[in-house]
């Protein structure tokens, strides 16, 4: 019999080698996976992890998807580390697009150096605006910020939908849903040539970077990290609750909102009903397995980002559906979570307990002669 | 046909995977555990009934493979949660997300296809009788099987041995353990009852309900079915409550369609979240009931050493 036996401290190497070994068992799931649905694992493992790879332009579209998920999971880290589960991202990167989408429309034709920062202000105020209601209501009402942040996610969808096919709709487009293509300097400047990499890209460390510095060295960091690890120390010390959730949102929705125009203003153009592949749910998986760390972040965005080509390629070369990519983030999300077990726990083989052993352990039982 | 009747069987239709859901997840919080992967599980449930009815012909069989299915991936959850002691919170959500990318995965040769679902019944002479025929006998079959699951719940929770055992693990796993009862065995069997109710959930929306398989149809029922546990303060028959009046929202948008109200669809659409975000804030509110209503260990992981 094996059983779980409490660490007297958690292990600081497993909170690092459970991603690692989560990702191994993931790729050890496919491995074998594919045999069953009929592909060679190595002609699999190829296209999934190597073809992506082995051109610029593929690097460029790795830098490229992982820019939304890293900012993205640096603002829900935020709230994370203080107990605060904003998983509306998506919506709130939708609400995003729509505000900066909605400046870049009413500024179409205008060449002004000035109208993509606006568009990322508008981007980032949307996204802050839509978190602020899961905020509120937690806050005002006490109502579960989790359930509210998701149905508010249908709702944002549903809201870009009724833009796109109506007031929005681009009156030449041949009646599709789609806006018109943003002006030249709606558009995020391209980084790297032959490739789809554009500056957004920069923007994305930036946010990782300005994550770490609130997160680690500022006063109001800590105070949000206390909430999240002993929200009774918090209170005592007289750290306001309300605010930790507020921060906690809306730093999150800042962030989601920002990628949001990052998508738009960059490989889209112009607005859809579609603008993001599940970035803001998938940025929840890169937070967690990037250990709500800034530098985590970026190494986990980066290999979600591969899982997402990869899933392309796979269909190109092996004509495998896509939606693997999704099973392969929820495995890889099950493996970690069940990995981490080990930061606070270590396996034991149990002894027989006899019942001399019993006794000997006791000293009250064994005065009473039990 | 009447138009009340008919306004009385197409509302308890949309409610019922609600009722299914939201049972389930009852029984399952009553336990102590928070499995937020009901969205997942009715997606895994809803593609494994279409597919075994599209291919054995039997609707029923895929019902019965649906909850199959639903419990299969509720045991993810119970192992990584119960066993391995993770976070229940992030686990949940994890399990929606692996349920959503494995549905819209194994489904995909199944989108286009049209089965022969579980259609209403019509018992001859009964079912044709004046309002009363349609009302009581014109419902489709898992219609009734959710009242007999609501009346099974209802008993078990608070008029079975069963049921008084499962609650005190729920409100101090500590104690139950200490009087000798399986904490862990306990929550296993609650988590793959929430499982089972999901998976039927989602097999009564692609087999009954639409008939038909769509990447994502269950379209936030899972979640809509958490917000109903809390509203319903974790009791039964105002989860049923709960579900008929979010199943009349549902509704609402093909009413109003049908009265040719030009009012774009979207707005329609948004009306069960809103009501969803509303309801919960209201309930939510008055914090004393919800904390006397809760389960008291509700989310918190149980190692007997600790």
């Amino acid at each position: 019999m094996i059983r779980l036996e409490a660490r007297p401290e958690p292990s600081r190497t497993f909170k690092w080698a459970s991603p690692l070994i989560a990702v191994t068992a993931t790729v050890a799931i496919g491995f074998a996976l594919f045999p069953a649905m009929g592909k060679n694992p190595f002609d699999a493992f190829h296209a999934f992890f190597v073809k992506p790879l082995d051109s610029l332009y593929g690097v460029g579209e790795l830098l490229l998807k992982a820019s939304p998920l890293m900012m993205i999971a640096t603002g829900l880290a935020a709230g994370y580390r203080a107990n605060v589960w904003n998983i509306g991202a998506e919506g709130q990167l939708t609400l995003g697009a729509i505000a900066g989408g909605g400046v870049a429309l009413a500024l179409h034709g205008v060449d002004s150096p000035l109208v993509l920062p606006l568009m990322m202000a508008a981007g980032v105020a949307g996204g802050v605006a839509w978190a602020a209601i899961p905020a509120w209501l937690r806050t005002r009402f006490n109502a579960n910020e989790i359930l509210t942040s998701l149905m508010l996610v249908y709702v944002a969808t549903l809201t870009l939908s009724l833009l796109v096919h109506d007031a929005w709709r681009d009156p030449e487009g041949f009646n599709f849903p789609q806006s018109k293509l943003f002006s030249e300097s709606a558009i995020l400047p391209n980084m790297l040539e032959a490739t789809r990499l554009h500056w957004g890209f920069l923007l994305a460390l930036a946010v990782v970077a300005a994550g770490w510095v609130f997160m680690q060295m500022s006063y109001v960091g800590y105070q949000m990290r206390v909430a999240g690890l002993a929200p009774a120390a918090a209170h005592y010390a007289g750290i306001s609750a309300p605010r930790t959730v507020w921060l906690g949102m809306l730093i999150g929705g800042g962030c989601a909102g920002l990628a949001g125009v990052g998508e738009i203003a960059g490989p889209i153009g112009q607005l859809q009903p579609s603008v993001s592949p599940g970035y803001g749910f998938a940025a929840i998986i890169v937070a967690f397995v990037g250990r709500l760390h800034p530098v985590g972040i970026v190494f986990a965005s980066l290999l979600m980002s591969l899982l997402y080509l990869g899933g392309e390629s796979a269909q190109l070369n092996l004509a495998l559906p896509s939606a693997v990519t999704g099973l392969f983030q929820g495995t890889l999300l099950f493996f970690l979570l069940a990995a981490d077990v080990f930061i606070h726990y270590r396996l034991r083989g149990a002894k027989r307990v006899t019942r001399a052993a019993v006794a000997a352990s006791d000293p009250a039982r064994k005065m009473s002669g039990v | 046909m009447d138009t009340f009747a008919q306004l009385v069987i197409l509302t308890l239709a949309a409610g019922t995977p609600l009722v299914f859901a939201a049972l389930g997840e009852l029984v399952t919080e009553k336990s102590g555990v928070l499995n937020l992967g009901v969205e997942g599980m009715m997606l895994v449930g809803a593609v494994v009934a279409f597919m075994v009815a599209a291919t054995s012909g039997s609707p029923w069989l895929g019902i019965l493979a649906g909850m199959g299915a639903g419990a299969a991936t509720s045991l993810i959850f119970g192992a990584i949660t119960l066993s391995l002691l993770a976070n229940q919170v992030a686990t949940g959500l994890a399990l929606s997300l692996f349920g959503i990318g494995l549905s819209a995965f194994v489904g995909l040769d199944f989108v286009s296809v049209v089965i022969a679902g579980i259609t209403p019944l019509s018992i001859g002479g009964l079912s044709d009788l004046p309002v009363v025929g349609q009302l009581v006998f014109g419902h489709n079959p898992l219609v009734y099987l959710s009242f007999a699951l609501f009346a099974l719940v209802q008993w078990f929770l608070y008029r079975s041995r069963g049921g008084l055992v499962l609650r005190a693990v729920g409100e101090s796993p500590q104690s139950a353990h200490a009087i000798g009862y399986p904490v862990i065995a306990i929550r296993y069997a609650a988590v793959l009852f929430g499982g089972a109710c999901a998976g039927l959930a989602g097999a009564y929306l692609s087999v009954a309900y639409t008939p038909l398989w769509v990447e994502g149809m269950v379209a936030g029922r899972g979640w809509i079915a958490l917000a109903l546990v809390v509203f319903a303060t974790w009791k039964p028959w105002r989860v049923l409550a709960g579900a008929y009046l979010f199943g009349g929202v549902t509704l609402a948008q093909f009413q109003v369609q049908a009265l040719g109200v030009a009012i774009p669809s979207q707005y329609l659409s948004m009306l069960p979240y809103l009501a969803t975000i509303v309801v919960l804030a209201m309930i939510s509110r008055d914090a004393v009931a919800i904390r006397l209503n809760a389960p008291a260990s509700l989310g918190r992981p149980f190692h007997p050493a600790a």
